[in-house]
């Protein structure tokens, strides 16, 4: 079924009042999402999209049965949002905003340890474009028309460079079974490693490319669990090769500021697992269709 | 974002932390007077600068007489002071903090810093303070400490204790050490810190512990609801490009290189730097133009792009998701009509409204050179590059 959506999950959108809001509802319901209401405090009773709109995240869910939610609200709101979605049941949330306050981040993933495995909310990003399962249905900001339905799984902290990769495949003929953005914040939801295990266990999804950058532990962590757990192949690309240290490059997480948090070292962590590792951005999909012939092939 | 040592010694003094008696000087005569209004016969005049490193960079100085004082700190205002941490411009020198020298008897350090892994807020502390904590954890690594704090309980009392003990504290030092830890640890919470450094913490001669330098830099994400610690920002210490792109919302930061990158999107502008590189070239700049670019902002980004006197040429790169590409076609073409560019351009624009943008520039009339992929670009950018510098 791809991963974390497809034509059959109810989605909610948080904050589908607003502008921004409105406008990428609009996309995701043009492109096959099955988007079931919206919540706005105060705008609860009204209909947007031919959606009903509810207060509360409670009663859109007891309402509706969403079971995923996309938010576009503001900074300075967004960790109460998640934390609205993730008390009202929901299973999956796709956080877009970029500039949430980082202790608010960590109160966020501190909450939502207090729920059981079975009912913890799964949370994509902050700071990312979202998630797609080509052809049937998104959650976030991507043009969907660059994707192709397929089944290589995509991976990255970055948005336009997840577009880059899934644009390179498509070139090439490779399409896509989901891609996910996991958001360019020191503090996020989903690692790179919670993706991959999801993307193992999906019969959608042969192969993964997994985007990194410079900065954090995730790159590594997902070594050591593709070399430990996986059995499908992973193609790989760091970004940051040319970053200095100690400077902050966009993404607020996008910092070298302990060892092992270089493009280099990350790239050397990943090749000694056996990840391939493009050898430029330009070459994503090119090494992805290399990665994929061989298997065939052997 | 960064503030001064002494803006940070006066906030953590604010929540408890001891440190040493002194003033700000805006002058040699002001550096003068706060030596006499201290008292005492010897005095530490500190440049203020963002950055570490000053004492070898020579912006540190124990004086003995008032004289000493005014003298050394003439030679310091607006002097551009170059540290290991500043790059080859420095910083500009425009206030001093005097303070009453310190008998010391040992160096601590100090630290407590977002742990990306644990996610948390992390102590590190060491019983062998006074030098950078990366030389500290090359040399010394086995001094280190480490303690991370649940953010739904806070440092708790046992914690503190246990890390006073481990870095050799005894006696009434235990309690004092309690305080600073517990002091650090609410400045870092209730004012959004990122970083809070004491290095180093010094027990004086008198067995009392106190802040001897401090460093705080804070989540710009949340300068929104900490107006008090946003007013701390000292432009005189921003690289003045970088200022003025974030004033206009874009992220930028300057490098050495030649090629001026103009791009949407963090990862895809790291990218296409690497790519550059691996082309054979120099990117001067980082710079993510960020969603929903109008013509505007386009334009300001060239500016920005534009006010590195090395840049020779520049390169587009666009992958429009929210953004449209004929927005940003149209915003090229402006910034050639209004800024009068005349350095060759390399534009590649992928996503949506592809066709509509390509057209608006073939239409266009201007040099300008479309490209239809990552590669393409940077290779026309870095070949274009060696031709005009040859020329």
């Amino acid at each position: 079924m791809a991963i974390l959506i497809d034509e059959t999950t109810p989605v909610l959108v948080q904050g589908i009042s607003g502008r921004i809001g409105q406008f990428h509802a609009a996309e995701m319901i043009e492109h096959n999402t099955n988007v079931v209401a919206g919540v706005t405090p105060g705008k609860g009773g009204s209909r947007i999209l031919d959606r009903p709109v509810f207060n509360t995240v409670r009663e859109a869910v007891e309402a509706t049965g969403a079971q995923a939610s996309v938010m576009f609200v503001p900074p300075p709101f967004a960790a109460d949002a998640m934390m609205e979605a993730a008390d009202a049941g929901i299973q999956t949330a796709v956080c877009v905003a970029d500039g949430i306050p980082a202790q608010d981040m960590m109160r966020v993933k501190r909450f939502l340890r207090r729920y059981p495995r079975h009912r913890k909310m799964r949370l994509i990003g902050p700071n990312c474009a979202g998630v797609i399962s080509p052809g049937r249905g998104f959650m976030g900001i991507m043009p969907p028309h660059i994707y192709t339905p397929g089944r290589v799984g995509i991976v990255g902290r970055s948005g336009t460079l997840g577009y880059e990769a899934a644009s390179q495949m498509k070139a090439l003929g490779i399409g896509v079974s989901t891609s996910v953005g996991i958001g360019g914040d020191p503090i996020n939801g989903a690692s790179f490693r919670d993706i991959l295990e999801l993307f193992e266990a999906d019969p959608d999804t042969d192969a993964v490319m997994m985007i990194g950058e410079i900065g954090g532990p995730q790159e590594a962590e997902a070594a050591a669990f593709v070399r430990d757990h996986m059995s499908k192949p992973v193609v790989a690309y760091v970004a940051g090769l040319s970053a200095p240290k100690g400077r902050q490059m966009g993404h607020a997480g996008a910092i070298i500021s302990a060892f092992g948090e270089s493009a280099q070292e990350k790239v050397e962590m990943l090749n000694a697992v056996g990840i391939t590792v493009a050898p430029n951005p330009s070459a994503m999909g090119a090494t992805v269709a290399e990665v994929l012939q061989g298997r065939h092939a052997a | 974002m960064d503030i001064h040592e002494h803006q940070a010694k006066e906030i953590l003094a604010g929540f408890g932390v001891p440190v040493p008696r002194g003033g700000v000087a805006y002058s040699p005569e002001q550096a003068g007077y706060r030596a006499r209004e201290l008292g005492g016969e010897a005095w530490v005049v500190k440049a203020q600068i963002h950055s570490g490193g000053r004492g070898e960079a020579g912006g540190v100085k124990l004086c003995k007489t008032e004289e000493e004082v005014r003298d050394y700190a003439a030679t310091l205002f607006g002097k551009q002071l170059v540290t290991k941490q500043t790059g080859a411009a420095g910083k500009g020198v425009y206030r001093l903090w005097v303070e009453e020298a310190s008998d010391i008897q040992q160096e601590l350090y100090l630290g407590f810093v977002l742990d990306r892994k644990s996610e948390r807020i992390m102590i590190v502390a060491s019983s062998h303070g006074g030098m950078e904590i990366e030389d500290l954890a090359e040399k010394d690594p086995d001094s280190l400490r480490r303690m991370i704090i649940d953010p739904a309980v806070g440092l708790a009392g046992y914690q503190a204790r246990e890390l006073a003990f481990a870095l050799g504290l005894s006696g009434g030092q235990i309690a004092q050490m309690v305080n600073v830890l517990n002091a650090c640890y609410r400045a870092y919470r209730d004012l959004d810190a990122f970083m809070v450094e004491i290095n180093p913490l010094v027990i004086r001669a008198s067995g009392d512990l106190v802040a001897l330098d401090a460093k705080m830099s804070f989540d710009t994400n949340a300068l929104y609801r900490r107006p008090d610690v946003a007013a701390l920002r000292d432009p005189s210490q921003e690289d003045p490009r970088e200022a003025m792109a974030a004033d206009h919302g874009l992220a930028y930061v300057g490098l050495d290189g030649d090629i001026g990158c103009i791009i949407n999107g963090a990862g895809l502008a790291m990218a296409t730097m690497d790519m550059i590189k691996l082309a054979g070239g120099e990117p001067a700049n980082f710079l993510d133009i960020g969603g929903g670019a109008s013509p505007e902002r386009v334009c300001t980004a060239f500016r920005t792009v534009l006010s590195d006197p090395n840049v020779g040429v520049i390169l587009v790169n666009i992958f429009a998701g929210i953004n449209r590409c004929d927005w940003i076609a149209n915003g090229v073409i402006q910034a050639y009509r209004d800024i009068g560019l005349d350095l060759p351009v390399i534009v590649r624009l992928a996503g949506t409204n592809v066709q509509e943008g390509k057209a608006l520039l073939e239409t266009s009339g201007l040099p300008i050179i479309a490209t239809d992929t990552l590669a393409e670009a940077a290779e026309a950018a870095v070949s274009l590059r060696r031709q005009n510098a040859a020329a």
